[in-house]
């Protein structure tokens, strides 16, 4: 494991030693903080001279909290945590990030039962499986039915401002069920408002546990929780969010704006530490995945078993039981510029909190972009990428062009519903869509 | 809290079943009772529990029998080496590290910052027995002379009684969540001396320590044998010497009834509250572990658990050691 010692990058003239060297990090038991616990264990965080300690934490609002008070120096954390806080949706405080920590890496599981009465709706492929992608109208008839008993259809993701809740309520909207409302300006913040479906938060690693015991039928969950699920026999992913969006942003490495003022240097350091990590996760087709699972299964990490989190991590995804289907990039930690914070993916997120009601009003275009530039922060990112290229530890070529790029990424037209998002025009994407709050409705 | 709290010489409930009486008196029915009858015992919980671990199946797996909890205890302590060998190489890097900035920047001051590895298993264990051990010493400091002087004074007595009573039985936990923000408020500073997790816990096991203390602290001092205490006035002793040459030892045997309540049951509370509060310790690998969810994770827990039982058990048998060592009447103390 040890490396030989690699010189300390001998920009110290223009990047300067670290301020703070002594950093705590926490994280979420979730295959996609792979980049902290490799800069970890391949010495990344101490070629900059950082000295990291990585915590697992009890759950995101633990995690969000700590990083407010300064227990944590920063976190693996939801893409949509550095928004809603600095906007204050939640706790209120200034987060930024200066790094995307992945792509996808999500799936959608239901229980053994509800994914027997969902079956026979799913049209089938020649090779006699189910046709995928599989869409959320195979579910509305099993909702419809529980609706009209009178029992409420109860699903679970992570957070309100996760990347979970808003893929869940993407594909169930796609599908026609509505997942509801959240009213703040109200006081109303479960989000259940008109529901067809209730949502509901379940910590990750209780979600296989919550939905055996039948008190959810399905969830939205990072992995490995999604083919824990298949592997014990209590449920069936349906859907991976590789599906619902293609290439779509999860999760960042957030920081206090105070943090990053106060301690310049160590932030570029950190986002270069995180850079080389991720560069390590996908470099030569994946080749060092075997030995990242190897990583994460340990205790103090991910710990759950090898070939659990070996299955969504080395390029395949399996449905049902035997269902096993190739989706090479279902974890993407540095391809398709996955760890440059775009605007256009920080937009995205606000527009599905305004679509469902978070952002209780309709706000102007330039409002997105002002609250975008205020949280994701690629000029950290440049900076750190540049330095790393002039230290020759990685070439240009692996980055976006820094020169010519404006912060967003080309319309992406990879959405289960078809629905093109462009980031320059949030409001008219917001109007799109059958099921949501118009741009200027307010509920 | 039974009546047994407060007199020293009985025997807990559950050890009744020692006191049956042999009918020879000769060695082979001691060693019976001493050696044979445990083994015997043991041996058999060890086949009840093989053979119902077989016969659960949970989604983590097979329910742990001994053989697979054995085979982690190997696992963690060789976990516990590996992350010993880690240490070593990172200080060794550090070193090399500042000598490499020292060199290249005279003004620098090398300092060699501590290990960011994991906590292994044996690190939780000690981290759990200093924070349960620093707690009960942290309530023993205020109850026991708390306790003497309101066994000495009726008055007193009277005035905190209600509060002990009213205290008594709320659940330390419920605690657990003031005391972690009162920490947070109260103990700010940039460069602790002691991290806030542990203060947390340890607050938290003083505050359930300190009732059975006082308690049996109180009544051993309110019952002292009233030939001693007219011993101490025919003598003329002086109110401090009263207490440390007739009251203490007389009331030796209580307060470590009321110390050793409270050590039983700090340890049960500070598993739990470092569950509760994710602090680190052995509450804190449990729970980890069933986080995990991987498929060793059930026999680990259960290694934790016997391991928690042991310590519990050394912790008495400590004490009564200790008690043996200080008490004048080496009679009093039974088990």
């Amino acid at each position: 494991m040890a490396l030989a010692c690699g010189p300390v990058p001998s920009i110290a003239a223009d990047l300067g030693y670290p301020e703070k060297e002594e950093l705590t990090f926490g994280f979420i038991k979730l295959t996609d903080m792979a980049p902290i616990a490799i800069a970890y264990e391949k010495g990344f965080f101490e070629d900059e001279g950082l000295y990291v300690t990585i915590q697992a934490q009890a759950n995101w609002k633990v995690l969000l909290d700590g990083v407010i008070d300064g227990r944590l120096d920063g976190a693996h954390m939801l893409a949509g945590q550095p928004l809603a806080a600095t906007m204050g949706y939640g706790t209120h405080a200034d987060i930024i990030t200066p790094f995307s920590m992945d792509l996808n890496g999500n799936g959608i599981t239901v229980s053994n039962e509800i994914w027997q009465q969902m079956k026979k709706n799913i049209p089938t492929a020649a090779n006699g499986k189910p046709r995928h992608p599989i869409k959320a109208d195979a579910l509305k008839p099993v909702v419809d039915k529980y609706r009209a008993a009178g029992k409420p259809f109860n699903m679970g993701m992570v957070f309100p401002v996760s990347t979970h809740n808003y893929e869940l309520r993407y594909w169930l909207a796609a599908g026609g069920i509505n997942p509801g409302y959240y009213a703040p300006a109200k006081g109303d913040t479960s989000g259940q408002i008109q529901a067809d479906a209730l949502l509901s938060v379940t910590p990750p690693p209780q979600m296989p546990a919550t939905l055996e015991a039948g008190t959810i039928y399905g969830y939205c969950v990072g992995e490995p929780w999604n083919q824990q699920a298949v592997f014990k026999g209590i449920g069936v992913p349906v859907v991976t969010d590789y599906e619902i969006w293609k290439n779509n942003p999860e999760k960042v490495f957030g920081i206090t704006r105070e943090f990053a003022e106060k301690y310049p240097n160590t932030t570029i350091r950190i986002t270069r530490a995180l850079i080389r990590a991720a560069i390590w996760l996908d470099e030569n087709h994946n080749a060092n995945r075997p030995e990242a699972v190897k990583i994460l299964s340990q205790s103090n990490y991910v710990g759950a078993d090898y070939e659990v989190i070996a299955n969504s991590m080395t390029g395949t995804f399996e449905y049902e039981k035997g269902d096993k289907r190739e989706v090479p990039d279902f974890n993407v930690f540095f391809r398709h510029n996955a760890t440059y914070p775009y605007y256009s993916d920080a937009i995205w997120y606000l527009t599905q909190m305004r679509r469902w009601g978070q952002i209780a009003e309709g706000k102007s275009d330039a409002w997105y972009l002002a609250l975008a530039k205020k949280v994701y922060r690629p000029d950290i990112y440049r900076a750190a990428a540049k330095s790393l290229i002039a230290d020759k530890l990685v070439s240009a070529d692996q980055f976006p062009d820094f020169k010519h790029e404006d912060g967003f990424r080309a319309p992406q037209k990879h959405f289960i519903d078809g629905i093109v998002y462009d980031g320059h025009r949030p409001n008219a994407y917001i109007d799109k869509f059958a099921i949501g709050l118009k741009s200027t409705q307010t509920l | 809290m039974n009546s047994s709290a407060i007199e020293g010489r009985k025997l807990p409930a559950w050890n009744l079943a020692a006191r049956v009486p042999f009918a020879g008196r000769n060695w082979l029915d001691r060693a019976m009772q001493r050696a044979v009858l445990p083994l015997v015992g043991i041996l058999a919980f060890l086949l009840l529990w093989s053979a119902a671990a077989s016969n659960i199946n949970t989604s983590l797996g097979q329910f742990p029998g001994p053989a697979a909890v054995w085979e982690q205890f190997g696992a963690l302590y060789q976990e516990h080496r590996q992350t010993r060998a880690k240490a070593v190489a990172f200080y060794q890097r550090q070193k090399i590290r500042n000598a490499e900035r020292v060199a290249a920047d005279s003004d620098y001051q090398p300092k060699i910052r501590a290990f960011t590895g994991r906590e292994t298993f044996i690190d939780q264990i000690l981290t759990s027995l200093v924070t349960v051990l620093s707690g009960f010493l942290l309530a023993a400091a205020a109850a026991i002379p708390l306790g003497i002087a309101s066994g000495l004074s009726r008055a007193l007595h009277s005035a905190i009684n209600p509060i002990v009573q009213l205290f008594k039985p709320v659940s330390p936990l419920a605690w657990l969540p003031l005391v972690t923000m009162v920490v947070s408020a109260l103990y700010t500073s940039s460069d602790p001396l002691l991290a806030k997790s542990f203060l947390n816990s340890m607050i938290t096991v003083t505050l359930c320590c300190l009732w059975p203390m006082l308690i049996n602290t109180a009544v051993g001092v309110a019952s002292i044998d009233s030939d001693l205490v007219n011993v101490s006035r025919v003598l003329r002793l002086s109110p401090l010497r009263h207490v440390r040459k007739i009251v203490l030892p007389a009331s030796i045997p209580a307060i470590f009834t009321g110390m050793r309540l409270s050590l039983g049951v700090a340890w049960m509370v500070l598993i739990a509250a470092e569950m509760l509060a994710q602090s680190p310790g052995l509450g804190k690998f449990v729970w980890d572990e069933f986080q995990n969810g991987s498929s060793d994770s059930l026999a680990r827990i259960m290694a934790a658990v016997i391991v928690i039982g042991t310590i519990g058990f050394a912790l008495d048998r400590a004490m009564l050691a200790l008690q043996k060592l200080i008490s004048w009447d080496r009679d009093s103390v039974t088990h």
